[in-house]
């Protein structure tokens, strides 16, 4: 059973239009380990947002079942946090409040200091504790979304699922949050579940990823075993075989088996002599 | 040397000619445009005010309004001494009584004397604070309920829609007549007048702050709402930390408009109903004819101007003061 901590079977999703039922997925079956981190890869419109919904309880998946830790998925929860795109921040509030607010949830009745101290030590793990009473109109793009993984973080989730969370940012501060995330996750072995489109950030990050076909009705269409060591360092890995075989595996699923763009057509003989 | 040229030279460097230039150009656009412009509309006032003739006399330009003003000022100052002597002579009366005999019983008449035009704007400024918080204290719950329940705000929608364009002039006879079934008692503290201007400024300015609010709570960031979801924040600390401080800058929106509204329905609503107020004044002095009654009304529409306008400008500072966004332009 311990191979099984997040049990995806059958899973199907389609949605009500005025045309009738659009199906965005179908048959997705998935299972993951305890402590591992997923990567969800594929193009626009596979429905990777619709599985990290679905686990994330803010959809109901309209045919099979998601279960976590033995337990059915049910609606959201902190035990499920997610990482949004747009950080989601409140922007009322400061970067201490708006972390404040997710561990007050799971720390309904603590005293002041035991919160202050949890809230404190998620704000350092991403490096964000000398910017505690700033506004999130304040701060960076970077600075807002390592704001949002502290959150998501400091609700200690049995998930950890995000969407896309550098998709936003520029490829340098990409690239620093990736470490950040990597020191992390070794320090606290969440289970997580990212949606991604950068294959580089894919290889790098994850034990296994999870490439989607086409929607759709998109499904699971191969799921490939990354076994680099760790830590990984990105310098080190540019100059690995190994890496660029697994890069070029994603690559061939993405551009060749599955690819999104449909050649141009050659105009016809006519029309060429017809506009000289 | 060059160093020491720039040192000398006022006119160049960072606090030289073009700073000069900057900070004369935010001047000129702050205060004396906005001076010039209000001068440019006194000299089209006086001019157009002398070539028309009325019954009672030309329509009187600045100047006259400005001597009214004076005049009113005046009243108000000779009114407030009289009161002040009338009060003198009375403790001075019954300090003599109580001075001849200790358990004599002192009377304490208040004053009787006429409103001054001053009195008269505290009046309206009273009720149309009266009306509009009647109308914030309804509209500001009932549009937050309304906009987070979608079936609720469906039933109720169109009964809002058919109440909303309804004029003060027409809601004051029903008004009067309940007030006046209703509101029984031989020594009211509030006057009937003052109950159905209050009561007809909130009937007409809580739409605008309903439906705002409606659409503010209605309109919250998708993102923030799944936050709360995932969170499990319960329904009342949704509405605390999510809903509302979302909503505010609709509901401030809603909040001007209202105010405007309520200022506006204030006057029509006190000349009919004779509330002791600015309407009033206006109204009486239609009726008086006197040779200075257009310069009154005059001073009269002017003042419900400047305190329309001051009036807007409070609420502005009192949404600036609330607002988190300090970046956003309010205007």
């Amino acid at each position: 059973m311990s191979k099984h901590y997040l049990d995806l079977s059958n899973v199907g999703m389609r949605f009500a239009t005025p045309s009738g039922w659009f199906e965005a997925l179908v048959d997705v079956d998935l299972k993951i380990a305890k402590g591992e981190f997923i990567s969800l890869i594929g193009h626009s419109g596979c429905g990777k947002s619709t599985v990290l919904n679905l686990v994330a309880g803010l959809n109901d998946p309209t045919s099979g079942g998601i279960i976590l830790d033995g337990r059915e998925v049910a609606g959201p929860g902190p035990e499920r946090s997610v990482v949004f795109q747009n950080h989601a921040l409140l922007p009322w509030l400061s970067v201490y409040e708006n972390v404040e607010l997710a561990v007050r949830q799971v720390m309904k009745r603590a005293p002041k200091a035991a919160v202050a101290e949890r809230v404190r030590y998620y704000l350092s793990l991403v490096q964000m504790d000398h910017a505690l009473e700033k506004k999130p109109h304040e701060i960076s793009g970077g600075m807002k979304q390592r704001v949002g993984i502290a959150r998501a973080l400091s609700l200690s989730p049995k998930v950890l699922l995000m969407d896309e969370p550098f998709g936003a940012l520029d490829a340098l501060t990409r690239a620093h949050l990736q470490d950040a995330l990597m020191e992390i996750q070794a320090e606290l072995n969440n289970t997580v579940i990212m949606i991604t489109h950068d294959v580089d950030e894919a290889v790098l990050l994850s034990d296994r990823i999870v490439m989607m076909t086409n929607g759709p009705s998109a499904t699971i269409g191969e799921i490939l075993e990354i076994s680099l060591p760790r830590p990984r360092n990105r310098v080190a890995l540019a100059e690995d075989v190994e890496y660029h075989r697994l890069r070029q595996r994603v690559l061939s699923f993405l551009y060749e088996k599955h690819s999104k763009v449909t050649p141009l057509k050659k105009p016809k003989a006519e029309a060429r002599s017809a506009v000289a | 040397m060059q160093t020491m040229i720039h040192r000398i030279n006022p006119f160049a460097g960072p606090w030289g000619l073009t700073q000069l230039k900057a900070g004369g150009a935010r001047a000129w656009r702050s205060s004396l445009l906005p001076m010039l412009g209000i001068l440019a509309f006194l000299l089209v006032w006086q001019m157009v005010a002398s070539q028309v003739q009325t019954s009672l006399g030309n329509l009187p330009g600045p100047i006259a309004t400005g001597k009214q003003l004076v005049a009113l000022y005046q009243e108000h100052s000779a009114e407030r001494d009289k009161r002040d002597a009338f009060y003198a002579r009375q403790a001075e009366r019954n300090a003599q009584k109580l001075a001849a005999n200790p358990q004599a019983e002192v009377k304490v008449r208040p004053y009787t004397g006429r409103d001054t035009f001053f009195d008269q704007i505290l009046t309206s400024l009273v009720t149309v604070a009266t009306g509009f918080g009647i109308a914030v204290l309804i509209a500001i719950p009932a549009g937050i309920l309304l906009g987070l329940n979608q079936t609720l705000y469906q039933a109720i929608n169109p009964v809002v829609q058919i109440l909303k364009p309804i004029s003060p002039l027409a809601w004051l006879p029903l008004v009067t007549m309940v007030v006046s079934a209703v509101y029984v008692s031989p020594d009211p503290a509030l006057a009937k007048s003052f109950v159905i201007s209050a009561f007809t400024v909130s009937l007409c300015s809580l739409w605008p702050t309903l439906l705002n609010t409606i659409v503010g709570v209605a309109s919250i960031d998708p993102d923030l709402q799944n936050v709360s979801r995932v969170l499990k924040l319960a329904p009342l600390t949704h509405v605390r930390k999510i809903v509302l401080p979302s909503a505010i800058p609709m509901i401030f929106t809603g909040l001007r408009l209202s105010l405007g509204v309520a200022w506006m329905v204030l006057i029509a609503a006190e000349m009919l109903a004779q509330n002791p107020g600015l309407g009033k004044f206006v109204w009486d002095e239609f009726q008086n004819g006197s040779s200075e009654s257009l310069a009154r009304i005059m001073v009269a529409v002017v003042s419900i101007g400047v305190i329309g306008f001051m009036l807007d400008r409070g609420m502005l500072a009192l949404q600036k003061w609330i607002s988190w966004d300090k970046r956003s332009e309010l205007r």
